[in-house]
């Protein structure tokens, strides 16, 4: 059980899905107008991740690894599945948050009317389907390796939409050469604040 | 057909959409992997567009996200063991950047905005002009970025070894991820400048 924290460390500033990875970009453009909205989706997307990441673990290690049959009996033991994974965890994630959308009705009507335009969207969101493939590639021991690396990976996919939306909150008021508004501008914050978080690599 | 060339500048997925950033950047550090994976979105974009405009009359509309989604992913399935025989090397360099054309928003946005209203032959073009718009400004973001960053193209040493005799250095900074961001942002800055002098 060693090396959990400084995997969430790890997770959330160095290898940041959105600074180091460019995952789930499009709807951080999209949606980081302003604070409230992309704090809203942040943590739609941290919970998502959560969620699917140790699901996914689960099932790569016991039904799609190979080998991974082998608990079943003898004869499977030489079985290799693993070219569906990708199908697989593409079933589980819009599953899961299909279901998750129904638990949070059901039980927190105030934080599904918080969530609810979100929830849907974070289906095709690359950062979730990112997730649970470096968690396939990066062979965690444990389950909650997975853990640990999906809320660290959230944690630092919702620093850096909400750090992004308040930055172009207050870009509403800067004076920006013309071509560049809008999109140009949103690719070269991202940019730099990517050099920023470089800075945690010890460069 | 001019309404087909849109996707390659004027409504260009990458710099006037913004779709299908999310998969694309990261790939960008050297040409090879990016032109192997604009091929491979091309691939999957076009064909998927073909697959659900021929289903478009019989998918009912309540589940045409998860059909798309496994078409999409079967497709993606083909295009990783194809590319895992054939050309191992680049397909260990990109990693789960293939699987990931899966969420790629380009793909989901044609079939969702196109594919679902259209005949096949006129989607399939679609797909594949999207497709070639996207694999397009990842060639060029490809391009500066190992021409500067390593003075290689396509692996091969272009910067000769008299300039760094003379003093000349790669820029580092150019390998770095946070590049492809600002590339791509001066890149939105010339077309919208160009488009501006134009109108």
């Amino acid at each position: 059980m060693s090396g959990l924290g400084e995997l969430f460390v790890r997770s959330a500033l160095i290898d940041n899905m959105v600074f180091a990875y460019f995952l789930g970009m499009c709807s951080y453009l999209a949606v980081s107008k302003n604070v409230k909205t992309a704090l809203g989706l942040g943590i739609a997307v941290c919970f998502v991740l959560t969620v699917t990441v140790p699901v996914n673990y689960l099932i790569d290690k016991y039904l799609l690894q190979a080998g991974a049959l082998s608990w079943m009996s003898v004869s499977l033991a030489g079985v290799d599945l693993s070219f569906l994974s990708l199908i697989i965890f593409i079933a589980v994630i819009a599953a899961m948050v299909q279901l998750l959308e129904m638990v949070i009705e059901k039980f927190s009507p105030a934080l599904y009317q918080a969530l609810g335009i979100f929830l849907p969207l974070i289906a095709v969101n690359c950062a979730i389907l990112g997730g649970s493939l470096f968690m396939q590639e990066r062979h965690f021991p444990t389950v909650a390796h997975s853990f640990s690396y999906a809320v660290g990976s959230g944690v630092g996919w919702l620093l850096a939409i909400v750090a992004f939306a308040a930055i172009r909150e207050r870009l509403r008021y800067s004076d920006i050469p013309k071509g560049l508004q809008g999109n140009g501008i949103a690719y070269i914050i991202t940019g730099l604040l990517g050099l920023a978080f470089m800075a945690f690599l010890g460069f | 057909m001019k309404k087909y060339l849109g996707p390659l500048s004027k409504e260009n997925p990458i710099l006037v959409q913004v779709l299908g950033v999310c998969s694309a950047l990261a790939v960008t550090a050297q040409l090879k992997p990016a032109v192997v994976m604009a091929l491979s979105v091309t691939v999957v974009c076009a064909l998927s567009n073909l697959i659900i405009s021929l289903l478009r009359n019989t998918i009912p509309s309540r589940v045409r996200i998860m059909v798309q989604l496994l078409v999409v992913s079967s497709l993606v399935i083909a295009v990783d063991q194809f590319l895992q025989a054939y050309v191992f090397e680049i397909s260990r360099m990109l990693s789960v950047f293939v699987g990931l054309i899966i969420t790629n928003c380009i793909i989901m946005g044609r079939l969702e905005a196109f594919a679902l209203s259209h005949p096949p032959v006129p989607s399939f073009i679609d797909g594949l002009m999207n497709g070639l718009g996207y694999g397009l400004v990842l060639v060029v973001v490809g391009t500066i970025r190992e021409l500067l960053g390593s003075g290689t193209l396509w692996g091969c040493q272009v910067v000769p070894q008299a300039f760094y005799e003379a003093g000349y250095m790669n820029n580092g900074l150019m390998i770095l991820p946070p590049m492809a961001l600002i590339i791509v942002g001066v890149l939105i800055w010339i077309l919208n400048a160009k488009q501006n002098k134009v109108k």
